[in-house]
């Protein structure tokens, strides 16, 4: 294994560490050397030894320094009055003082309106993804820690229906990550099919997988199919490409799902032994053959069939589900038919197939004794609608995100007064659905505190105390793969140098803990805390071993439900209630959903039953989120050698439709259904069907006038202005960021239509039935 | 002439830009100067199948990574791209290697 530390001379050492966040990224925990020289990162180096990334790093740890010292960073607490949000008229003050202003305002707002009126919003990805519900329940003692993502559209619902339909973590391709020798381990096989539904990992390294795995996989022999609206790079060198019309996932799914059980492809031992509700699931797929299938989603009846016969026979294969599945009202659904899939065909949990997880106990019992650190009755207090969303609160401990945005706006059951914004730029468009109308209801709270490394359009907005993160470099800690789901290896982030005066996360956890609560924060410093929840997780080592070490791969056993390891009673089988894979859930009929899978259309789509007034003046489908390497959803928009590759948001329109609108490459173009606007440059590209276009996520412009009504432009290409608020599924997920009607039209320029600030004629915030919109009771 | 040549097996290039950037920072290269330069063909549909291939381009300021190769390091390219799809070969080996890896395999000696 590698050194942690090589000392080159002169006064410069090379340090090893495994990456999280920030910048943003998901738990990879690529291997790397940063060189420090006078104290400063002057180089980034990837480390051979990793056993996963084997020296190889994205261009976004590549230019690191960039970013740590990119003359934007704030490295200091800043306040402002209430009265300047919008202005550029920060002052530096020492934490000390932020700390004051905390715990007076905290206080203030408990007095007054109680703890519950706080309400703690995160982003996706970055490690705050673990720090911030802490936070909530342990230092506010607010029981309103919420996601605001419409849908909780992100990894959420598809960790929930694995749990309710498999009992397990977030099942995951078999890359031969748990074993030292990788793919040269003898228990590994490799997988003949590797199916990437709504995925394209190599440049969004999905919640921890290292995307290349699958060109590691490609060269040793793994086939891809491809079921993604748009030809991507896997899609064009794939057997297979399903290019299914965004959102109709759960009926190719029934589709093949009816088609290998018509021809007697599934595994019949698997699904005798270990599966409940076979009868049921045919009965029920029988509905969608596949002409019908054909019909809704576009994909010729003849290419499901030869690549549900390819999938079926041919073992081992694999299956990775991704962001479509949760940005979809139907996407429980669609979730369902892809774990189906996988377990009737015999691939769950076996050698290069899908592996399972018993969610990792490293955070776990720590997170649990936070929630319990809130007051009797106060947890009830927490906004989640129960009549409708039962199901989403089995499976969260967090408050709903559309539930939040209602009570935003009404004042419903009680008011909200402070937010804080936990490493999440929440109005530029990654997260929030209508961001628009997210950003007005939070002009009313009274008092707003953002973490982060710069200075977002939520931050100069919105709040009134800003708190300066430090980068992974600057930082000890523990990266945790799949967040804890199916953690393959625990790895440990190093500090190497400080800039500025900035803390980490889990630091400002810690300050703010010991102010407001502080028998909830025990821990001198957080390698006591990373001590003592490696011990937790069984692990026999101090946190100075593992950053000694740098990695630690963890045991893994295939086929646990045949050993009783999947169940925390030891008894053979899978941690649902039935003890079987529940091909027919006996959890849904509960919470008021259908037990087994259907397809239904999204709200406002031209497809929409009953919406011919979408079809005739919307008649394109805009689907959004597919990545770039240069960024992490909103964030690194300000690193030149990032944004010199990728300057402008691009929206990809097929030349058969370009030319129907009078589009060329390089033209701007309004994005406009009845809910709003956005702008963005047209890439014209055979990779898109002429009926639908993709628009990229995530634009702002650091560059541009930080001050309102402009906010650095966040208003300008915000892609989620068109995304409906509350349009999600039965039971509280997807909603539906990848599925909304549009038309395009030419426009003169970026500035084209002024801010677009909701304030303006041209931003206004537009309605439509299929936007939810809550009114105050009488 | 150098002794070593720049293998691409762009069959397995999928346009990350690593090349681009890890070559911009081991050589202080400037934004509007390239020490390789990443080509795209397609992506188009081409009887039937599709045409997707990225294939980056040495240009005149590669030295080979001289300095890196002589501490007995890989190329900076070499070391991080993404797809594991570079190496640098002996040019006297170049035929057998090529062959080795199979088709949509090229080479540069940029010196
Ligand atoms: S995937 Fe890229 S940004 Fe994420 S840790 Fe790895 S190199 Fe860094
Ligand atoms: S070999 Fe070195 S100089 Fe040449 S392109 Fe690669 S990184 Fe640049
Ligand atoms: S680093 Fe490798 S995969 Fe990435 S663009 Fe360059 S050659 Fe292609």
């Amino acid at each position: 294994m590698s050194e942690r530390i090589i000392d080159c001379g002169d006064g410069v050492i090379k340090c090893r560490t495994c990456a999280w966040s920030p910048p943003g990224d998901h738990p990879v925990g690529c291997g790397m050397y940063l060189t420090v020289k006078d104290g400063k990162v002057v180089d980034v180096e990837g480390d051979p030894d990793h056993p996963i990334t084997k020296g190889r790093l994205c261009v976004r740890c590549l230019t690191l320094p960039e970013y740590m010292y990119n003359e934007k960073r704030v490295l200091t607490p800043l306040k402002r009055a209430k009265e300047d949000r919008g202005k550029d008229k920060w002052v530096a003050i020492t934490w000390d003082e932020a700390l004051d202003i905390i715990e007076e305002k905290v206080n203030w707002i408990k007095e007054n309106w109680g703890a519950e009126s706080i309400v703690a919003f995160q982003g996706t990805g970055r490690e705050a993804t673990l720090y911030k519900t802490p936070l909530a329940y342990a230092a506010l003692g607010t029981p309103n820690s919420c996601f605001p993502m419409s849908g909780d559209s992100c990894y959420g619902p598809r960790c929930s229906v694995a749990d309710f339909i498999l009992g397990a973590g977030y099942p995951e391709l078999d890359y031969a990550a748990y074993f030292p020798d990788r793919y040269d381990d003898p228990r590994y096989e490799v997988p003949k099919y590797i199916v990437l539904w709504g995925k394209d990992p190599l440049f969004s390294n999905p919640d921890g997988f290292f995307g290349h795995a699958l060109i590691d996989l490609m060269k040793l022999g793994s086939k891809f199919i491809v079921i993604d609206p748009r030809v991507t790079w896997c899609a064009a060198h794939a057997e297979y490409h399903l290019q299914l019309r965004p959102g109709t996932d759960a009926a190719l799914g029934l589709g093949m799902i009816n088609y290998i059980i018509e021809n007697d492809l599934y595994d019949h031992d698997f699904v005798e032994n270990w599966c409940y509700g076979f009868d049921e699931l045919k009965e029920r797929a029988a509905q969608y053959p596949l002409d019908k299938v054909e019909e809704i989603t576009w994909v010729p009846a003849d290419t499901i069939a030869a690549a549900s016969r390819a999938v079926a026979e041919n073992h081992p294969s694999s299956f990775m589900w991704g962001l479509a599945i949760d940005t979809n009202a139907n996407g429980v659904q669609a979730g369902h038919t892809v774990l189906i899939l996988a377990a009737i065909l015999g691939d769950l949990d076996v050698p290069g197939g899908v592996t399972l997880a018993v969610p990792a106990s490293f955070m776990g019992k720590w997170r649990y004794e936070c929630a319990q650190q809130l007051p009797p009755g106060m947890m009830e207090k927490q906004i989640t609608d129960l009549e409708h969303y039962r199901g989403f609160q089995a499976a969260h401990v967090i408050a709903h995100p559309d539930c939040i945005l209602n009570t935003l706006e009404t004042d419903e059951p009680y008011p909200l007064k402070m937010a804080w914004f936990y490493a999440t730029n929440g109005v530029a468009n990654t997260t929030n659905a209508q961001g628009k109308r997210w950003f007005k209801a939070l002009e009313k709270m009274e008092f707003n505190v953002c973490q982060d490394v710069f200075l977002t359009p939520t931050a100069m907005g919105l709040c009134d105390l800003f708190l300066p993160v430090t980068t992974f470099a600057e930082h000890d800690g523990m990266v945790l793969p799949h967040f804890g789901r199916n953690t393959h290896m625990v790895m440990a982030m190093n500090k190497v140098c400080e800039v500025g005066d900035c803390k980490s996360d889990l630091e400002i956890d810690f300050l703010v803990g010991k102010r407001l609560n502080p028998s909830a924060w025990p821990w001198d410093n957080v390698a006591d805390f990373f001590t003592e929840q490696l011990h937790n997780g069984g692990v026999d080592m101090t946190f100075e071993d593992l950053q000694d070490d740098g990695w630690l791969q963890m045991p893994f056993e295939y086929k646990k439900y045949e050993k009783g390891l999947l169940r925390p009673d030891g008894e053979p089988g899978f941690n649902t209630p039935t003890g079987l894979v529940e091909l027919c859930s006996s959890l849904y009929a509960d919470w008021g959903e259908d037990p087994l899978p259907y397809f239904e259309e999204n709200k406002l789509t031209p497809y929409t039953p009953g919406r011919e007034d979408l079809a005739r003046d919307y008649p394109l489908v805009l689907t959004t989120g597919g990545r770039e390497t240069t960024s992490f959803h909103s964030e690194h928009r300000q690193v030149p050698s990032l944004r010199a590759i990728m300057p402008d948001p691009l929206v990809q329109i097929n030349p058969e439709t370009a030319a129907k609108y009078g589009i060329k490459d390089g033209d701007w173009v309004c994005i406009e259904n009845p809910l709003g606007k956005a702008i963005e440059k047209a890439q014209i590209t055979p990779t898109v069907d002429p009926r639908v276009i993709h628009a990229q996520h995530g634009w702002w412009y650091p560059e541009q006038d930080p001050e309102a009504p402009n906010l650095n432009g966040v208003w300008k290409s915000n892609i989620n202005s068109l995304i409906p608020h509350q349009a999600i599924g039965r039971i509280g997920f997807g909603a539906p960021f990848k599925n909304v009607a549009c038309r395009i039209y030419k426009v003169d320029g970026l500035d084209a239509l002024g801010t677009l600030d909701p304030d303006s004629p041209e931003g206004a915030i537009g309605t439509d039935p299929a936007s939810y919109v809550a009114t105050k009771e009488a | 002439m150098s002794d070593f040549a720049l293998l691409i097996d762009y069959k397995y290039c999928t346009g990350c830009h690593v090349c681009e950037v890890s070559c911009r920072k081991e050589h202080d290269i400037p934004l509007e100067e390239w020490g390789i330069k990443l080509t795209e063909l397609g992506p188009v549909k081409m009887q039937d199948k599709w045409l997707w291939d990225y294939l980056p381009v040495p240009s005149d300021l590669c030295d080979l990574c001289e300095a890196r190769v002589a501490e007995g390091k890989k190329p900076a390219c070499v070391h991080h791209c993404l797809a594991s799809c570079m190496e640098l070969v002996p040019v006297e080996d170049l035929g057998r290697v090529m062959a080795e890896h199979g088709p949509k395999v090229t080479a540069f000696m940029p010196r």
